[in-house]
């Protein structure tokens, strides 16, 4: 197998804030290989945005600072060890990325095809109307209706899911190999967030390039993503393919997140399953399993000893519950899986 | 229990007149009743008014024209003591449980403001009810004492529910109370909803753009696209005909958590975005991002009938 674009070891990722330090990224390990779409998904405060920021090395510092753990790009260069000037040539040129609010992440003064042209010529030297063309190209590349006219307009005359696909323009402009989309369509409405789909879909399927997708919602997930990562309290807490998290889920907490979205084939009169509780303080993040509290099924052993990643058949799949321990009683996972495409 | 609806609209309107003579008319035209103890779903994207219409029941707004009955009152035309009466029974839960509750007061004065200001209870009984209330929506007693920084965005929204319901209201306008929560806490304000529901015998509009938790808690859905309602079903009926073009897109755009499903199902992509409410399409709003546009679509806004028994739509297909 060839080396993998990224490579995620024991990330510690915490802020050092006036009343201690949280700690936002507790040792996440993975691999993203060329040309894969993963997904990161959790709740507020799972760390999976933070995560993905220190992709990027995008969080400030201070407070945030990287305590542990190596982040390996194309298998030779450590992204945690780059100064910031060396951090520059990377951002934009290896990896773009898109936020959540594409309102307050273009700048309001400047027309969108100088945005764009602004990442260009910032990586490559090209003249200004050879970047403008190339804007143009990128437009089209995005499904925006008349680039010609776009390029000369300003952010505030864009609707929402315009300048949503202005953003993918400009993260895209110089090529990156790994594209991030943190929570690309949770702005939008339902129509247009199907269309911002659509065109990341495309865009993945003609420039090849790898996409880490960040988001809470599993509908997203089901529609772009090939692999899953489940993170929890700064953890990874199940991590697998597509099929794997949505038909074998061997999580109680990837359980609870799939139980708790309605479905097109779920009884209205029956209650939504919800997971009790809240997460845990992560000033001061439990001994045991983080999930334990909120846990149906949690035993004695989960609140003494944090668990390992079991793997589930190989090491593909993996999930952090003591559940998986080959002396772990067994318990019927409380969801059909499969939904109504199997039965 | 009588059969007669709580809530009646008939061609409400609200237009907001902005600089330079334009005219927004955010809510153009609604006509819907809801029924006693049921839960109305209140369903469109951004834009469409569907808060808009929410607060005009709410008299937040004046309405431009058409009537608002509530338990067969005209709610227009209330003298001061009526109306007092009526803020009674009619009572809101907002989308941010962070900008809707005061920072300043303790979740105990929160909650038991609406007591106090309809002589309802005051001293210890006041203390008592809200206690009860902080009970009936799954917090503790002792949270009346501490202001709403310290609670997470599901318990501040609890928080929005119980002062709702301190005053003993018949109906509850919510307008997204979920969206602004995470997934898993959604659910357990969804329950919520339901359990109080049973409880109390309350009647809910709940309005959201989210159309599958709406599906989910609602017995009939309104879908309302740029001022007006296009659709008004049963909720499993909506799911499963739905007539309207738009509706059908909406229900084919919600991204199921479901791969092979997911991947099985023909969706429709909308083209295009929703056009300005200030500059509406003439004929049928839809008209310009619908798949099936005919030439009478530009020309006459198609009539809101009843298609089947109690299924509604405004469409020149049918």
């Amino acid at each position: 197998m060839s080396t993998p674009l990224l490579e995620v070891n024991n990330l510690r990722v915490s802020f050092k804030m006036h009343a201690g330090e949280v700690q936002a990224v507790r040792g996440v390990s993975f691999k993203l290989d060329k040309g894969e779409v993963l997904a990161i998904v959790g709740e507020s405060g799972s760390g999976k945005s933070v995560t993905a920021q220190t992709l990027m090395r995008l969080t400030p510092t201070p407070p945030s600072y990287i305590k542990e753990g190596s982040i390996l790009y194309e298998g030779n260069k450590d992204i945690t060890k780059l100064s910031e000037s060396q951090m520059r040539k990377v951002r934009g040129a290896e990896m773009g990325m898109i936020f959540q609010d594409p309102m307050t992440s273009l700048n309001p003064t400047m027309t969108v095809g100088m945005q764009i042209a602004e990442g260009i010529r910032k990586h490559e030297k090209l003249s200004k109307s050879a970047a403008l063309a190339r804007a143009v190209e990128l437009l089209k590349l995005v499904g925006m209706s008349n680039p010609e006219g776009r390029i000369h307009q300003y952010p505030h005359e864009l609707s929402g899911g315009m300048r949503q696909r202005v953003m993918i323009a400009i993260a895209l402009a110089c090529h990156p190999k790994l594209l991030i989309a943190d929570e690309p369509t949770t702005a939008l409405d339902v129509t247009i967030q199907a269309q911002i789909m659509d065109v990341m879909r495309d865009v993945q399927e003609k420039t090849g390039t790898s996409i880490i997708l960040i988001t809470h919602d599993l509908g997203v997930v089901a529609e772009l993503a090939q692999r899953v990562i489940v993170m929890y309290a700064g953890q990874v807490a199940e991590q697998g393919s597509l099929h794997d998290i949505f038909y074998n889920p061997r999580h109680p907490y990837t359980w609870g997140l799939l139980k708790s979205v309605p479905r097109l084939d779920t009884d209205k009169k029956s209650e939504l399953s919800s997971i009790p509780g809240t997460p845990p303080d992560l000033y001061a993040p439990p001994k045991g399993c983080a999930f334990a509290a909120r846990c149906p099924y949690a035993m004695k052993v989960c609140m003494e000893n944090d668990p390992p990643q079991f793997e589930i058949d190989g090491p593909a799949h993996t999930a952090k519950c003591w559940l998986n321990h080959p002396d772990a009683p067994k318990v019927d996972r409380p969801i059909e899986t499969g939904g109504a495409a199997h039965v | 229990m009588s059969n007669a609806p709580i809530l009646e609209l008939t061609d409400l309107r609200k237009h907001f007149n902005l600089s330079g003579g334009r005219v927004l008319k955010a809510v153009d035209g609604l006509n819907f009743n809801v029924k006693r103890g049921e839960t109305f779903g209140l369903v469109g994207e951004s834009g469409c008014g569907k808060s808009t219409a929410g607060r005009t029941i709410m008299q937040l707004y004046e309405p431009t024209s058409g009537s608002i009955k509530f338990d067969g009152r005209d709610v227009s035309k209330l003298t001061k003591s009526e109306r007092m009466k009526f803020t009674k029974e009619m009572q809101m839960v907002f989308q941010d449980p962070y900008a809707s509750l005061n920072p300043r007061m303790t979740v105990g004065k929160i909650i038991g403001e609406g007591l106090e200001i309809h002589g309802l209870a005051s001293g210890r009984k006041r203390a008592e009810r809200v206690a009860e209330l902080l009970d009936a929506v799954g917090l503790n007693e002792e949270h009346a004492n501490r202001f709403p920084h310290e609670f997470s965005g599901g318990q501040r929204q609890r928080i929005g529910i119980a002062r709702a319901l301190a005053i003993e209201p018949k109906f509850i306008v919510a307008d997204e109370p979920i969206s602004a929560l995470d997934v898993s806490v959604q659910a357990q304000v969804v329950n919520l909803f339901k359990k109080l529901q049973r409880e109390r015998d309350l009647t809910y509009l709940f309005i959201a753009h989210d159309l599958a938790m709406v599906k989910h808690i609602s017995d009939r859905i309104g879908v309302m696209y740029l001022g007006k309602l296009v659709e008004v079903a049963e909720s499993d009926e909506l799911n499963a005909n739905p007539l309207h073009p738009y509706t059908q897109s909406l229900l084919s755009a919600i991204p199921l958590p479901d791969p092979e499903q997911q991947k099985s199902r023909e969706r429709i992509i909308l083209k295009g975005e929703i056009p300005s409410p200030l500059n509406p399409p003439s004929g049928c709003p839809f008209r310009t991002r619908c798949p099936h546009a005919m030439d009478i679509c530009a020309k006459t806004m198609p009539e809101f009938k009843e298609v089947k028994p109690d299924h509604f739509v405004a469409c020149h297909l049918y």
